[in-house]
């Protein structure tokens, strides 16, 4: 589905990602995990589509198509979504009229007609019972005076709302308390199938436990330079990211 | 000629056509002396810096439209709230449309001006607020000097006027260039509420100078909601002199929308003569082109224990220019005010201007006074975001910008008025938003 080859990024002349090579396959949950300042929000963003980011190497296919000269809401009507580390706060717009402005636009970059007002109204009420979100939460203005724990809960919302074809859950663990990563990664689990993929970034193991990836990256200064199971994660959450460092150093 | 010669030789015609033996004359002869001493306002008056009149003054306008030009209600139905009933009070190039309007005097009366001026049971209300809370500068004065035709709407104690009231002034083109004076007041009595729509609408390309003047009473605890809605088009400018006095308890909201006009200048003034009263001055402007919009408002704190509330947001683009001049009183007796003032302004282009400038002058000591002034573009991380969830860029900036001027939206007490002024932003901003806000 997804395959990264010899990515280089860069924003502001300072090069980030140095050559990262990764296939995501339908169905697949990869996890990427590194040390602060590795890259890994950056890969996410550069997926998405940031128009900061400068690639200036390698390429981006989704389904075999080159996807660097898209927009970021072209990518995200092929199905690309980010569940961001910082959700953006936008007073004056509620949570639902998002959504349905999201829905509606990526239904009509489909051809598609509006999503009738009351199969909206059904899905809204069946997502958010999903991600046990209270009504009032969808009234009012999207992310503003949210908590950390409603700012990513309001994420996976997103996500369950657009079901996206390939998932990047960015730091989604951060934040949130056991009962609300609970709930997170219950939404993704439910999400995941054999048609969509999930990719996972995180420092650490604790979403891994509910959220539990067939592969684990680990990206250190801009390429990925360990791949393995699950239980690279293990390993690292016991010793660190020091060892990777000094037998890449070595 | 100059306009401001013109104007002056005029005063001697125009008085032929008015009761010359009642008071107001008086009041005229003074007004049109002030104006030919002070004239018209340019760049070196402080209040003036950013907003010169060159540009609307250099045109031959007739200042008295020569006859009556009739417009046909399918074609000028759009312009009012047509889902609601109201009462209306519509001129057409400055005289009265009787078959557009609907006037009333069953117990409370919206009818015109020229009415009010002329009949002997109006004339106690006249004595007492014709030409009192206007001040006496030179814009004003001039309208003083030509004032005979506008709405002239009072509303006795204890009621509560169950349709809003739409005034309406349409230009037709009739003459090359018409300068327009038109004369409001309006009393609202004792626990009275009313809720007021004003609306210029220029239906021709011709200029059209319209030097408006509103005097505005809410005695005590007497609610008035007054929305100006301001979308007329490129040959149209408008100077609005608006003068409110409040009385105790009172509370009085003025909301200006402008969307729309090549040169709109709004001077709004408070007077907040009581105490426990408080005054809302609310305002969305979203222009380009060679679009000019200037708020100049003030709020005069007098007595203890007052609010005022001033939210003015706008967004500009092309070459268009704003200003915002805000100035507060607060007098040395108004212990406890709370005076709170906002200014939010977007420039979508290199070449869009805003001059925002917060004026406070506070000599009591127990008050709280706030100001705050903003200027910037659209956030970058927030569209970012929203074209993330696949909303294009067009639709995501509208949505944005719907947003940024939601607060103020949303405090329209009229629904169809609000769902009118939606509507309205979204042509402005050329976007078609699923829902209303």
């Amino acid at each position: 589905m997804l395959k990264i080859n010899n990515l280089h990024a860069s924003v502001e002349d300072k090069t980030i990602l140095r050559g990262i090579n990764l296939e995501v396959k339908a169905g697949e949950v990869h996890a990427i995990m590194g040390p602060n300042g590795s890259g890994k929000s950056t890969l996410a963003s550069v997926i998405a589509g940031k128009e900061e980011y400068e690639v200036t190497e390698g390429n981006i296919l989704l389904d075999n198509e080159d996807i660097e000269e898209l927009s970021p809401e072209e990518r995200a009507h092929k199905g690309v979504f980010l569940s961001f580390q910082y959700p953006v706060e936008i007073p004056g717009v509620s949570v639902t009229n998002f959504m349905k402005t999201a829905i509606n636009e990526t239904r009509k970059a489909k051809g598609l007609e509006d999503m009738p007002a009351n199969e909206m109204l059904k899905l809204i009420r069946e997502k958010s019972e999903l991600l046990e979100i209270d009504r009032k939460f969808l009234s009012r203005s999207l992310n503003e005076g949210f908590s950390g724990g409603e700012k990513k809960r309001n994420e996976i919302f997103q996500m369950a709302m657009l079901e996206p074809k390939l998932a990047i859950l960015d730091e989604t663990d951060s934040g949130l308390d056991i009962d609300a990563l609970r709930i997170v990664a219950n939404g993704v689990n439910k999400l995941k199938s054999k048609d969509n993929a999930v990719i996972v970034i995180t420092h650490y193991q604790r979403l891994l436990d509910h959220i539990v990836p067939d592969f684990v990256h680990v990206l250190y200064n801009g390429r990925i330079v360990k791949s393995g199971g699950k239980e690279l994660a293990h390993q690292l959450e016991e010793k660190g990211y020091d060892w990777i460092k000094e037998e890449v150093n070595a | 000629m100059s306009l401001k010669d013109k104007l002056v030789s005029s005063f001697l015609a125009f008085e032929n056509h008015v009761d010359i033996d009642s008071k107001v004359h008086d009041i005229r002869t003074e007004a049109i002396k002030t104006f030919e001493n002070k004239g018209f306002p340019t760049k070196k008056d402080e209040a003036w810096k950013y907003t010169s009149l060159n540009s609307v003054l250099k045109h031959d306008y007739s200042v008295f439209p020569k006859q009556e030009n009739a417009l046909a209600y399918s074609d000028v139905k759009k312009y009012f709230i047509h889902d609601i009933d109201t009462y209306k009070i519509v001129l057409v190039d400055g005289k009265y449309s009787s078959h557009l309007s609907q006037t009333t005097h069953d117990g409370i009366d919206v009818c015109l001006m020229s009415a009010a001026l002329s009949k002997p049971k109006y004339q106690l209300i006249i004595e007492n607020y014709f030409n009192k809370v206007a001040t006496k500068d030179g814009l004003t004065s001039l309208n003083t000097a030509f004032s005979k035709e506008g709405a002239y709407i009072h509303i006795p104690k204890n009621k509560v006027v169950a349709k809003p009231i739409e005034i309406v002034h349409f230009s037709t083109g009739n003459e090359a260039a018409l300068m327009l004076q038109p004369r409001n007041l309006i009393v609202v009595d004792e626990n009275s509420h009313v809720q007021i729509i004003e609306r210029h609408q220029s239906v021709t390309d011709n200029p059209v100078l319209t030097n408006s003047v509103t005097e505005i009473v809410a005695n005590k605890r007497a609610i008035v909601d007054y929305y100006k809605v301001q979308n007329d088009n490129l040959n149209a400018s408008l100077i609005d002199n608006t003068f409110v006095e409040q009385k105790r308890e009172s509370h009085v909201s003025v909301h200006t929308f402008s969307f729309g006009g090549k040169l709109t200048r709004n001077n709004l003034n408070f007077y907040q003569n009581g105490e426990y009263m408080d005054s809302t001055l609310n305002g969305v402007t979203i222009i380009g082109d060679k679009q000019h919009v200037d708020h100049n408002t003030l709020v005069h704190h007098i007595e203890p224990n007052c609010e005022s509330h001033q939210d003015y947001k706008g967004i500009f683009t092309d070459n268009a220019t704003g200003v915002f001049n805000g100035k507060v009183i607060v007098n040395k007796e108004a212990q406890k005010t709370n005076a709170f003032q906002s200014n939010n302004n977007i420039l979508l282009s290199d070449k869009a201007t805003i001059n925002s400038k917060p004026q406070l002058e506070i000599f009591a000591d127990d008050v709280k006074c706030s100001h705050g002034c903003t200027i910037g573009q659209l956030d970058d991380s927030a569209l970012f975001y929203m074209k993330s969830r696949g909303i294009p860029e067009k639709e995501a900036k509208g949505l944005l910008m719907y947003a940024f001027s939601n607060n103020v939206l949303s405090s329209v007490k009229i629904p169809e008025l609000k769902q009118r002024i939606t509507k309205l932003i979204a042509n402005k901003l050329g976007v078609n938003i699923g829902f209303d806000l």
